[in-house]
């Protein structure tokens, strides 16, 4: 056990230090620079920032200098935002997004497996056919299109929701709703086909014919096993959130990492970039690495690799 | 005849040892001839009215997008004047005066955008980029998948364990921001490549779309590689690899001839599942400025044009995002019914 869980991790590092390589070349590939589109400043200006930042030395000495500090915990200033450090910014905007992303994954799971464990029950009935019509659409429809419908009814022509900003309750309603759309739909759809394939278990039978109660057979045998596969997926669904609010952040005009981290691509603010980046992926591999060895704990029957 | 009551031997007449008849062999012959692979796997295909209504819907779609905009009276780029921002099937005071001097004029049967561009045509445009990005970057996932998932099984070894371990790792990796960082660092080298002679097909092409496929070759194919992968394991046992090998058979051969054929099905359907992600990740993009350029639409960017205007026209908002929904939805159902035709192992 130990020892998985010790790969795991070096794994998991071996993984980050690739992404954040990958993208240190990446945005340095990127021709212009911090300073190009900013027509304000003189010639000799840009040289003493690039100076200033370290930016005129070769790249990878660049690389080095950034990696050094950076396993120190220092993540450098924004190149852009005068002044403040990345951490600041991190630290100010992750907190939208994670409040944002925790909602829509908590409603998912509390609306996601009581769906799909009702329709695996009522197999072939009409609350059956409607979760499954349900959960197919709920895969299929992109978030910007349930964002925009929602905008549109209830923000535009019933006026019911506030359509920008997070400052109340009411601001949260429609941004946690399209975040945890995808998500309920496939839990569902994953929560009915396990719940079918554990009511279809010898040990249901063992139980039946023990004579335990209907609820005792329910939530004793058979919903503790079928949410075993869901559990591998709350690490992936956390990821989804996190960045799946990309979109909604945009649409919604919520001031959240996910639209910083866009916007600090387009304006080749490399620290902040460097730094979302780094701060992401750390949140969403040590999730799945997370969530894996979860899962063998939970679940004895995996053998471990 | 000495009769005993309890005998359990049963009471037989000569007749019973009689050579049988041509009809009674008949009788016992195999009941059905013997169906090959793939019509026994479209026969069940077409017992599924969810696939093919599906199916229907894909051939529609694809008849829309790229064959209807040949015979279209307008172009998706061309800017008529004085028909900015139309209603759906009105038209613009130039044209109801030429319509009442005579001419017939086409209706803006989804009205036009804010630049005076017939919508209807756009969202056409936009479907066919959006289904060439799906289709593509599907059958680039196939041959990188394909290959380095048989590759890793068939070899095995130390082989199979680095190939597996990048695989690992490549999966791991935060997609969404890989993307958003590969196609805004493609953009520049791309372009400068078309400035080049004999590139000018990048530019035709369009360099985000390109660099999209980029992104798809590098990231996606891992899920493809570990199902092949998966497949060849069983397969690579077989007698008939063993014979093969034993015939002099190259590995190449053994690999293409043998072990990938025996897997079509999953191949088949692990690409067609494929298809609606390669469009949802394309919208998704489109959506955030990092899709196709301009003026080409896609469905993506046409639904984040549209929010601009919510509040005046929200009808150029509903074509792009139902069609979109539509195509992923039914691209998801006729794989899920190609997986139950061909995936073997549902077979009844």
């Amino acid at each position: 056990m130990g020892k998985y869980i010790l790969k795991r991790v070096i794994f998991g590092v071996i993984t980050l230090f690739i992404v954040a390589t990958l993208t240190f070349f990446l945005m340095n590939k990127v021709p212009g620079g911090p300073f190009a589109a900013d027509k304000s400043i003189s010639k000799a200006a840009q040289k003493a920032l690039y100076v200033k930042y370290g930016l005129d030395k070769p790249l990878t000495t660049q690389y080095v200098n950034y990696m050094k500090a950076a396993i120190h915990g220092d993540f450098g200033i924004s190149l852009k935002e005068r002044g403040r450090t990345v951490a600041e910014i991190i630290q100010t905007k992750f907190p939208v997004s994670a409040r944002i992303g925790g909602i829509a994954v908590l409603l998912a799971l509390a609306i996601g497996i009581p769906l799909g464990s009702v329709a695996a029950l009522h197999r072939g009935k009409a609350a059956d056919k409607v979760i499954i019509v349900f959960s197919t659409c709920g895969i299929a429809v992109p978030s910007f299109v349930i964002c925009t419908v929602m905008m549109y009814f209830f923000g535009t022509k019933l006026g019911w929701l506030p359509t920008f900003g997070l400052t109340s309750w009411k601001h949260y309603i429609m941004p946690v709703i399209a975040l945890s759309f995808y998500p309920t739909a496939y839990i569902a759809r994953q929560m009915r086909s396990s719940m079918l394939d554990v009511l279809g278990q010898d040990y249901m039978r063992t139980a039946k014919a023990k004579g335990l109660s209907q609820h005792k057979i329910l939530y004793k045998h058979a919903l503790r096993n079928a949410i075993l596969p869901i559990i591998t997926y709350i690490g992936p669904m956390i990821a989804y959130a996190i960045v799946g609010s990309f979109v909604v952040e945009k649409i919604f005009t919520i001031p959240g990492l996910g639209g910083e981290f866009v916007s600090s691509v387009l304006n080749q603010d490399y620290t902040v970039i460097m730094g979302t980046t780094i701060f992401l992926a750390t949140i969403i591999i040590g999730l799945n690495v997370l969530v894996d060895v979860a899962y063998t704990i939970v679940d004895p029957r995996i053998k471990l690799k | 005849m000495y009769k005993n009551v309890l005998t359990a031997q049963p009471k037989l007449n000569p007749e019973d040892f009689l050579p049988a008849t041509h009809d009674e062999k008949e009788s016992l012959a195999v009941m059905r001839p013997s169906v090959g692979f793939w019509k026994d796997g479209i026969r069940r295909l077409r017992k599924n009215k969810v696939a093919m209504v599906s199916f229907y819907v894909i051939v529609i779609i694809l008849l829309i997008a790229f064959f209807v905009p040949a015979f279209y009276p307008y172009s998706y780029e061309t800017q008529i004047q004085g028909s900015e921002n139309l209603a759906p099937m009105t038209y613009s005071s130039t044209e109801q005066a030429l319509m009442a001097s005579g001419q017939k004029v086409f209706p803006h049967l989804l009205g036009t955008d804010k630049l005076g561009r017939d919508y209807a045509i756009r969202v056409m445009m936009g479907t066919r980029v959006s289904l060439i990005v799906g289709l593509v970057a599907s059958f680039i996932v196939l041959i990188i998948g394909s290959i380095y998932g048989s590759i890793s099984a068939y070899f095995g070894g130390w082989c199979d364990l680095i190939m597996m371990r990048i695989v690992d790792i490549i999966y791991t990796i935060p997609d969404i921001l890989l993307i958003v960082l590969l196609t805004f660092a493609l953009k520049t080298p791309l372009q400068n490549l078309a400035a080049k002679p004999g590139f000018a097909w990048v530019n035709t092409l369009g360099v985000n779309l390109i660099s999209i496929f980029i992104v798809f070759a590098l990231l996606y194919w891992v899920g493809m590689a570990r199902i092949v992968r998966g497949q060849i394991l069983q397969l690579r046992e077989q007698e008939y690899v063993t014979a093969a090998r034993a015939l002099g058979a190259s590995n190449g051969r053994i690999i293409k001839k043998h072990l990938l054929t025996n897997c079509i099905g999953t191949l088949i359907v692990t690409t067609t599942l494929q298809i609606p992600s390669a469009i949802f990740t394309e919208s998704f993009l489109s959506f955030l400025g990092l899709g196709v350029a301009i003026p080409m639409p896609s469905l993506g960017s046409l639904a984040s044009t549209a929010i601009e205007g919510l509040q005046s026209y929200p009808y150029l908002l509903f074509a792009p995002s139902i069609l979109i929904s539509l195509i992923i939805l039914s691209f998801n159902l006729f794989g899920d019914g190609l997986r139950d035709a061909f995936d073997p192992k549902l077979k009844n």
